[in-house]
């Protein structure tokens, strides 16, 4: 399909080479150069695996991945649980012409800063807010109940960002779905909790596993939410980066560190490639 | 049993909404609290800690960098997603997929270590920290998505507008400038005002590459070492707005092109 006309094969090049020079200088070099510095000591810069071998026989480090994990884990399956209702309910309770608006408000926090958002659940949770004095107020406890700085606190603030997200895509999903299948399947005898086990439900699979994606990859990632609302207490793998960098300086670490969850991530992004492509309309 | 479930919906709905906007309602309701801690009861309403924000130089001057770093990251992230979107549209190019895969590699790549490799090879090279390093990480993080969103609306039916223009003997710039560009203006837009809400929100790109000038969720992180702070709840409902203000003009370009 060449309609390059009189330019031959210089025009498209011209077209797409910024974007991809762009990609490759400051995304794959950047990358190679995290990789080159993670293979060298953080004192005289000899080449080494310490950095690698430390993070299996350091504890503390482990730790931190299996802390990492497991809040992920707990994040992704929650939010499924709580915004595939919610996303159902949007798709076919709300009547049609309400429903682009009961969308937009359902996602609107979902845009504002991670910082801001945790702050904001800092507020709610923390020892003298609201939860806390409305609790006291209503009589049910007599002290404040430790909220903030908990793993509870850290995985509460991602349900609440998450659920917006997986909401945005499995509603998605569901409005794709032709109401013509689930015709078929109540021709065909199937009643309303059938039909959405075995009709339903897998073809919105899609929507899920974009969603729980997307999940992973923005959980495990993020250094915001664990370190306002977690605090110190318990280590996830961002915190952990930042403290090599902050702290003592140390980019071969932090490298390291950031390359094994890299790693991780691409785990989770092969399980879930055939569900991820974009395609031209 | 129908009534039932329409219920037990609604109540699920009302829960999930009312999960959805306590933080925000929380945050906004003691920004505007009289007395100096953002916790029940509330004393309000006064504006005097959002005369605070806007007399407090610091937190002023990163929004300006903000604003800055968001229009000017955004507007390169649309030029070279558009570029490369039309290149890669119009023209079968040998490797178009591994190529098309490699702008949109950046998203499968969380921020921190977008901004980790930044710094490793900034630093390697020289560069010092500067709202300039800031802006291109959200060139590198934004790039990917307006490619995405100006790639996924190139469809085959715009190349017979275009095709028509070159048979009437416009040149490809001009063809470029005066049909793919005013065709493609709702999807432009849209990567646009996308890319401009998530430099705006960004954070720890912004916090590893600048150092004392730099963006308002870094400033807002500094406040935060106070504690909860009034003054904090007024800055984040200001960065809040601005963020609204963003996603409806990226919800008014989708709607008009559906429209459309």
């Amino acid at each position: 399909m060449s309609v390059a006309g009189t330019n031959g094969r210089a025009l498209p090049w011209a077209l797409v080479t910024p974007a991809l020079a762009w990609t490759l200088l400051f995304f794959v070099l950047p990358f190679i150069a995290m990789g080159l510095s993670s293979l060298t000591a953080h004192e005289g810069g000899a080449l080494t695996l310490a950095n690698y071998s430390q993070f299996f026989t350091n504890p503390s480090y482990w730790r931190a991945m299996v802390n990492s994990l497991e809040v992920t884990a707990t994040v992704t399956v929650i939010s499924i649980v709580l915004a595939y209702p919610f996303a159902w309910i949007l798709a076919e309770q709300v009547p049609e012409r309400w429903q682009r608006l009961a969308l937009m408000l359902a996602v609107l926090p979902f845009w504002t800063s991670y910082v801001v958002r945790s702050y904001s659940w800092l507020l709610v949770l923390a020892q003298n807010g609201v939860i806390n004095r409305a609790l006291t107020s209503a009589g049910l406890i007599a002290e404040p109940l430790q909220l903030a700085n908990t793993r509870l606190a850290t995985v509460t603030g991602f349900v609440h960002f998450f659920v917006m997200l997986l909401t945005l895509t499995i509603f998605a999903n569901l409005k794709q779905l032709s109401p013509s299948y689930r015709k078929a399947a109540a021709d065909l005898g199937a009643g309303p909790v059938r039909t959405f086990l075995h009709v339903v439900l897998p073809l919105t699979l899609p929507g899920i596993m974009v969603g729980a994606f997307l999940t992973v990859v923005l959980c495990i990632g993020d250094y915001i939410t664990p370190q306002i609302l977690g605090g110190n207490n318990e280590l996830v793998m961002p915190q952990l980066v930042m403290m090599q960098i902050g702290r003592r300086g140390d980019f071969p670490l932090a490298s390291a560190l950031s390359i094994i969850l890299m790693a991780v991530v691409t785990v989770a992004y092969l399980a879930c490639a055939r569900w991820l492509k974009i395609e031209r309309a | 049993m129908r009534a039932a479930v329409r219920l037990a919906a609604w109540l699920y709905a009302i829960a999930v909404y009312g999960f959805i906007f306590l933080p925000v309602v929380v945050l906004i309701l003691f920004s505007l609290q009289a007395t100096s801690f953002p916790i029940p009861p509330f004393t309000g309403p006064s504006l005097r800690w959002y005369q605070a924000v806007l007399s407090d130089a610091r937190l002023t001057s990163a929004l300006v960098n903000s604003l800055l770093v968001a229009v000017l990251s955004s507007l390169a992230c649309v030029t070279l997603g558009f570029l490369s979107a039309w290149g890669f549209a119009r023209f079968a190019l040998p490797g178009s997929a591994l190529l098309r895969g490699l702008i949109t590699l950046p998203l499968t790549v969380s921020y921190l270590i977008i901004g980790m490799g930044l710094l490793v090879l900034f630093n390697w090279a020289g560069v010092p920290k500067s709202l300039i390093a800031a802006g291109v990480g959200h060139v590198v993080i934004n790039l990917p998505l307006c490619f995405a969103i100006i790639y996924s609306q190139m469809g085959d039916h715009q190349i017979n507008i275009e095709r028509a223009a070159r048979d009437l003997g416009a040149p490809e710039w001009k063809v470029l400038l005066m049909i793919t560009v005013p065709v493609m203006a709702p999807a432009i837009f849209a990567g646009f005002f996308l890319s401009m809400t998530f430099s705006w929100d960004e954070f720890v790109i912004s916090f590893l590459l600048t150092r004392f000038e730099t963006t308002l969720p870094v400033e807002i992180w500094n406040l935060l070492r106070s504690g909860l702070n009034p003054k904090t709840n007024a800055v984040g409902s200001l960065v809040f707005a601005v963020s609204i203000v963003l996603v409806v003009l990226f919800e008014l370009t989708l709607l008009r092109r559906k429209t459309a």
